[in-house]
C-alpha cells in the first residue's frame, strides 16, 4: 500500500520534461490546464470558473496549519515556493524541484504530496500541512522517532521524510516492515539513513496508537 | 601541563554510550535554518545562465532586454564575447532580482550567440580519446614479464565503473551581502573557518571583513570547500545592487553539471598467480577522467600494495563535462571495485573461494592482522563458509551470490581550536568554527566536554558554524571528529584546572585533589567534600575562565591517530530473466579507533553502504556523444537508490582496548570504500560471469548473460 501511487503523485514527470516545467511553458492557460493534469478532484477556485488568471499576481488565499492566509502570487508560483520565499515556512525543501525526491512533501487534504509540483494557485480550498504545522507544541511522535532511531544526518530531506511518514501512518496506522518500504519509496535520502527511517517508522507506529496527534 | 587523555574505557560515563543526535530535533521538526532556508532583510535572488553547449565560443552577448525589466537589479556578465565555454552547465551570466521567477525570466531575455565547437564527452573507449589522452608514464615494479610467463593461472578482465555526481541535497550556493568594504556569507560549505578567506581573495576584501555563518548543511560528501562562482557572482551582484543581499543557489541539473563527480575509472587488469592463489604479478592499463583536467590514477593494486611484480599504465582523458571534486574517499572506491574484482576473477578461473585467495595474500598489504581477522569475522556474520558457492551454480531463474569488497583510508584528526567558557553563574559555552556535516560533529563535542566538566550533555551550550569562533579544519578526509575531540578535551581540560584552582581553597585542599563527576566538583575519594557545579562556580566571583585547546595533527599526543581498514559482504539475488539485481544484506566490519558515539558510528557506516549500493546498482552520468549534454542531469534518471532497494545492513565495529589506544579516528569514509566491489563481486558470484562495468542495471546483467552481446 503506498501513500503516493502514480495517480495520486500530481505531476509525475515522464521522458525528462517536467509537467510543471510544461505548464509554464503553457503560460497563460496554465491555470485551467494545470487543474486538469494536476488533480481531477479538486479544481482551484478562479480556473473553475474558467476565468483566465495572471501572469501577473493575483490574490491567493491558503490554509496552512488551519490559519488562512492571503498571498499575492503570480499563478505560476508553486506552493513550495509560496512556501518558502513567500511564508518563510521553509521545512519543506526544494532538492529535485521536479517530483523526484519528496523533500518538498507537505500534507494537501489529508495525502502527502510533492509541493514543488502543486501550483498555489490550486491549493486553495485545500487544507495544507506542513512540518511546521504538526510540530508547533509537543514533537510530533514520527519527529521524535527519527531522533530515537537517527533517522535522518544532513537532515534536508527529514522534513519531507517526516510528513510523508505522518500521512502514510494516518493511512496505514499498522503497517509491516514491507509495507513501510513500500509506503515511503517516494523520498529519496542522499546520506544513506534509510535503516533508521525504517525503525523510525515502526516505532511512531506503536507509539502513535491510540494517541491524538495533528 | 594538565593530564590530556581520554578517560580510561571502563571509566567513561558519556564517551562510547550510544547518545542521540544532539540536533536530532530541530531537523526532524523544520526547525534547523539551512542556508538555503534564510531570509535576510531586502534579500534579492540571483539566477544563473548556463552554456547549453559541451564546447562553444561565444560570438556575441546582449543583456540590454534583461537590464532593462523592472525588478531587475543587476546583471552580470561571466564569459563574454570571444571566450569559450568547455562544458555544458558553464557559467555565462547572472542576474539579481526581487522575486526569484523575475530572475529566471531576466536569464531567459539575456542573448547569446555561439560557434559551436568539437566535443569529446566520452571516455570509455580509450580508442576514441585521441588527442585528449595524456599518459603519465609506465611503472614497472620487479620483473612482470617474467612473472606472467611462469604462473600457473593467469586471469584477465576489463572493468569500469561511471562518472557519478555527488548530489547534495541542498544544492551549492549560498546568501552573500557584498556592502561597502565588509562581506557577509552565508554559505552551504564544509569548510566555516576557510571560506571567507577564499571569498575575500576573489573580492579583494580582507578576510577579516568577512563573516561567515552556516548553521546546517544539506550534505556535501567533499563537493562544498570553496567560495566557488556562485559565491563571487553573489557577491558582485549584492554589490551593485546597493549591498542588498543576495541569495544564488543552482538548479538541480545545473548543480549536477558543474558542482563536482567523481572520476571515473577503467583498467584492463591481468593478475598472475600460482596454483596455491599465491599473487605473482599485476599489469594494468587504467585510464579515467575527471572533466577537462583528465582523472588521477586510482592507487591499484588497491590494499595488495606489495604485489612483487607490477606493470602500471594509467591514461587521463579530458572530457567536456563538468570537473571532477573530492568525492567520499577520492579515488578509492575506484581502486577498490578495479582490484576486487580482478581478484575475484582471478578466484574464480583457480576455482577457489575469494575469501581464501584474499587471506592467502594479505602478507602484501599493510595491516595483515586486521585483514585476517576481519575476513573471519565478516564471513562468520555473513555465514559465507556454508552459503558461499563457486561461481553460477544455483538453480531456478533467480541466483544468490555472495562477494566481498576490502577498504583502507587515513581518518586522523585536522587542526582545530576550542574555546571553553565557564560562567560564574555555572553556565558552560563551546566554540569551535567547525560544521556538522550531519556525521554528528555537534554530538561528538557535546559528549567530549560533557565527560571532562562532570556534567549532564544538556549542560553544555555549544556553539559552532561561525567564522568569529576559533579556527578548525575542512571537513574532508574523515578528520572532523579527530580534530574537534582532542581540542575540545583539552580545552575543557584547561577549563576545569582553572574552575579546580578556584575551588580547592573552599574545599580546603589543593587543585590536583579535585574531580569534576555527576555535576559536582569533588575530593577524589572523598564524595563527602564536594560542591555542587554551580556553588562551585561562584567561587569565580565576577569572572569567567575562558580556555582554549588546540589539536595539532603533528603532535596529536596519542589523542588520535590514523590509518584503518575494513572488509565488506555482499548477498545479492539476480532475476537472470529480468536482469534485476537486488541487495539482500550487506556486512560491513570495520577497523576503529575510540569510538565517541557507536550510534552515530554506525549511522556513517549504514550510510556509506547505502550511498555505494546506489553507485553499484543505479547511478551514472549519462552523456550524449552527438550533443554534447548530460541527458540525465535531473534525480529522476540519475538514479539513487530509494528505501526499498536497501537490504539488511549489519555493522560491526572493531572496539576494542588495543584499538581504543590509537585515539580517535574518522570513520565517514573508509566503509563507502568496498561496497561496489563486493555488490560486483557478489553479482558475478550468482550469474557465473562478470559484468563488467557498473552501475549493475539489467542491461548490462542480461548482456552478460548473453556472453558480452548487447
Amino acid at each position: 500500500m503506498s501513500s503516493k501511487n502514480d495517480s495520486e503523485v500530481p505531476g509525475k514527470p515522464k521522458r525528462g520534461v517536467s509537467r510543471r516545467g510544461f505548464i509554464r511553458g503553457a503560460g497563460i492557460g496554465s491555470g485551467v490546464l494545470g487543474a486538469g493534469i494536476l488533480d481531477k478532484k479538486a479544481l482551484a477556485a478562479p480556473a473553475a470558473e474558467g476565468r483566465a488568471v495572471g501572469p501577473g499576481a493575483v490574490p491567493i488565499t491558503l490554509k496552512i496549519n488551519g490559519k488562512p492566509q492571503t498571498l499575492n502570487l503570480e499563478p505560476r508560483v508553486t506552493l513550495l515556493d509560496a512556501l518558502r520565499n513567500h511564508l518563510e515556512l521553509t521545512g519543506a525543501k526544494r532538492v529535485c524541484d521536479r517530483a523526484t525526491c519528496g523533500a518538498c512533501t507537505v500534507i494537501l487534504n489529508g495525502k502527502s504530496v510533492y509541493s514543488c509540483t502543486v501550483l498555489a494557485i490550486d491549493a486553495q480550498g485545500k487544507d495544507i500541512q506542513t512540518i511546521e504545522g504538526i510540530s508547533s507544541g509537543k514533537p510530533h511522535p514520527v519527529s521524535e522517532a527519527f531522533v530515537n532511531n537517527d533517522g535522518q544526518q544532513c537532515g534536508y530531506c527529514t522534513p519531507g521524510f517526516v510528513m510523508a511518514a505522518k500521512a502514510f501512518l494516518d493511512h496505514n496506522p499498522n503497517p509491516t516492515y514491507e509495507e513501510v518500504k513500500e509506503g515511503l519509496c517516494g523520498n529519496l535520502c542522499r546520506c544513506g539513513t534509510y535503516v533508521g527511517v525504517r525503525q523510525a517508522v515502526l516505532e511512531a507506529a506503536k507509539e502513535m496508537k491510540g494517541g491524538n496527534h495533528a | 601541563m594538565p593530564d590530556y587523555s581520554w578517560p580510561p574505557m571502563d571509566q567513561r560515563r558519556v564517551i562510547g554510550k550510544p547518545t542521540k543526535r544532539r540536533d536530532g530535533l530541530e531537523k526532524s521538526t523544520g526547525r534547523a535554518k539551512y542556508s538555503s532556508d534564510l531570509k535576510p532583510p531586502g534579500m534579492l535572488f540571483g539566477a544563473l545562465l548556463a552554456s547549453p553547449h559541451a564546447h562553444a565560443r561565444i560570438t556575441s552577448i546582449d543583456t540590454s532586454e534583461a537590464e532593462h525589466m523592472e525588478g531587475v537589479t543587476a546583471v552580470h556578465v561571466m564569459t563574454g564575447a570571444g571566450k569559450e565555454v568547455q562544458w555544458e552547465g558553464a557559467e555565462i551570466a547572472t542576474v539579481a532580482a526581487v522575486s526569484e521567477e523575475l530572475a529566471n525570466d531576466a536569464v531567459r531575455k539575456i542573448k547569446v550567440q555561439y560557434e559551436v565547437l568539437p566535443h569529446l564527452v566520452h571516455e570509455d573507449d580509450l580508442a576514441k580519446a585521441g588527442n585528449r589522452a595524456k599518459a603519465a608514464g609506465e611503472q614497472v615494479t620487479g620483473d612482470p614479464d617474467k612473472a606472467f610467463q611462469e604462473a600457473d593461472a593467469v586471469s584477465e578482465g576489463t572493468y569500469g565503473i561511471p562518472v557519478i555526481t555527488h548530489c547534495c541535497l541542498e544544492s551549492h550556493g549560498n546568501i552573500v551581502q557584498f556592502a561597502g568594504d565588509h562581506v557577509n556569507l552565508w554559505p552551504s560549505t564544509q569548510y566555516v573557518s576557510g571560506i571567507g578567506g577564499d571569498l575575500g581573495k576573489s573580492l579583494e576584501v580582507p578576510a577579516a571583513n568577512v563573516h561567515v555563518e552556516m548553521q546546517y548543511i544539506g550534505g556535501g560528501f567533499g563537493s562544498k570547500f570553496a567560495a566557488d562562482s556562485w559565491g563571487v557572482e553573489a557577491a558582485l551582484l549584492s554589490k551593485a545592487s546597493g549591498g542588498k543581499p543576495v541569495k544564488m543557489f543552482l538548479d538541480r541539473a545545473t548543480e549536477l553539471k558543474i558542482a563536482g563527480n567523481r572520476p571515473s575509472a577503467f583498467a584492463n587488469i591481468k593478475v598472475a598467480a600460482k596454483k596455491d592463489g599465491t599473487i605473482t604479478a599485476w599489469q594494468s592499463i587504467s585510464w579515467a577522467t575527471g572533466g577537462m583536467g583528465g582523472g588521477g590514477m586510482p592507487p591499484i593494486p588497491y590494499v595488495f600494495t606489495e604485489i612483487p611484480n607490477k606493470r602500471l599504465n594509467h591514461t587521463a582523458v579530458a572530457v567536456n563535462a563538468g570537473g571532477a571534486r573530492a568525492w567520499r574517499a577520492p579515488n578509492h572506491p575506484q581502486a577498490s571495485f578495479l582490484t576486487c574484482s580482478a581478484l575475484e576473477d582471478l578466484a574464480a578461473k583457480l576455482r577457489m573461494d575469494p575469501v581464501e585467495l584474499f587471506s592467502k595474500n594479505l602478507s602484501y598489504t599493510a595491516r595483515e592482522a586486521t585483514y585476517k581477522a576481519q575476513l573471519q569475522k565478516a564471513a562468520e556474520m555473513m555465514e559465507w563458509q556454508k552459503r558461499w558457492h563457486p561461481r553460477g551454480e544455483g538453480h531456478g531463474p533467480v541466483k544468490q551470490g555472495l562477494g566481498l569488497g576490502i577498504n583502507t583510508w587515513g581518518g586522523g584528526g585536522h587542526a582545530s581550536q576550542c574555546r571553553t567558557t565557564i560562567n560564574p553563574d555555572g553556565s558552560v559555552v563551546l566554540e569551535i568554527g567547525t560544521q556538522d556535516l550531519g556525521t554528528g560533529t555537534r554530538t561528538v563535542i557535546a559528549i567530549v566536554a560533557a565527560e571532562t566538566l562532570g556534567l549532564p550533555l544538556g549542560a553544555i551550550t555549544l556553539r559552532i558554524g561561525d567564522s568569529d569562533y576559533p579556527p578548525d579544519g575542512a571537513s574532508g578526509g574523515s578528520t572532523t571528529v579527530g580534530g574537534v575531540s582532542p581540542s575540545t578535551l583539552k580545552s575543557t581540560t584547561n577549563a576545569r584546572a582553572k574552575l579546580f584552582a578556584a575551588v580547592a581553597p573552599a574545599l580546603g585542599t589543593t587543585p590536583d585533589q579535585l574531580t569534576a563527576v555527576d555535576g559536582r566538583i569533588q575530593v577524589k575519594g572523598d564524595p563527602s567534600k564536594s560542591l555542587p557545579w554551580q556553588d562551585a562556580c561562584r567561587k569565580l566571583g565576577t569572572t569567567k575562565i575562558s580556555e582554549m585547546g588546540e589539536n595539532n595533527p603533528r603532535n596529536p599526543g596519542g589523542l588520535m591517530s590514523s590509518g584503518v581498514g575494513g572488509v565488506g559482504m555482499a548477498d545479492v539475488s539476480v532475476d537472470t530473466e529480468t536482469g534485476i539485481v537486488k541487495m539482500n544484506k550487506f556486512v560491513a566490519v570495520q577497523d576503529c579507533g575510540l569510538i565517541i558515539n557507536p550510534k552515530l558510528a554506525e549511522s556513517q557506516i549504514h550510510g556509506a553502504v547505502i550511498m555505494s549500493t546506489c553507485a553499484a546498482l543505479f547511478q551514472e552520468r549519462i552523456m550524449d556523444e552527438q550533443s554534447g549534454k548530460y541527458l540525465n542531469a535531473d534525480m529522476e534518471f540519475d538514479k539513487l537508490a530509494g528505501i526499498a532497494d536497501i537490504g539488511e545492513i549489519v555493522v560491526h565495529l572493531d572496539i576494542t582496548p588495543e584499538n581504543d589506544k590509537r585515539g580517535v579516528i574518522g570513520l565517514g569514509e573508509p566503509p563507502v570504500i568496498g561496497v561496489v566491489a563486493a555488490i560486483g563481486n557478489a553479482v558475478a558470484n550468482a550469474i557465473g560471469v562478470r559484468v563488467p562495468r557498473v552501475p549493475l542495471t539489467a542491461d548490462r546483467v542480461l548482456a552478460a548473460l548473453d556472453g558480452g552481446r548487447a
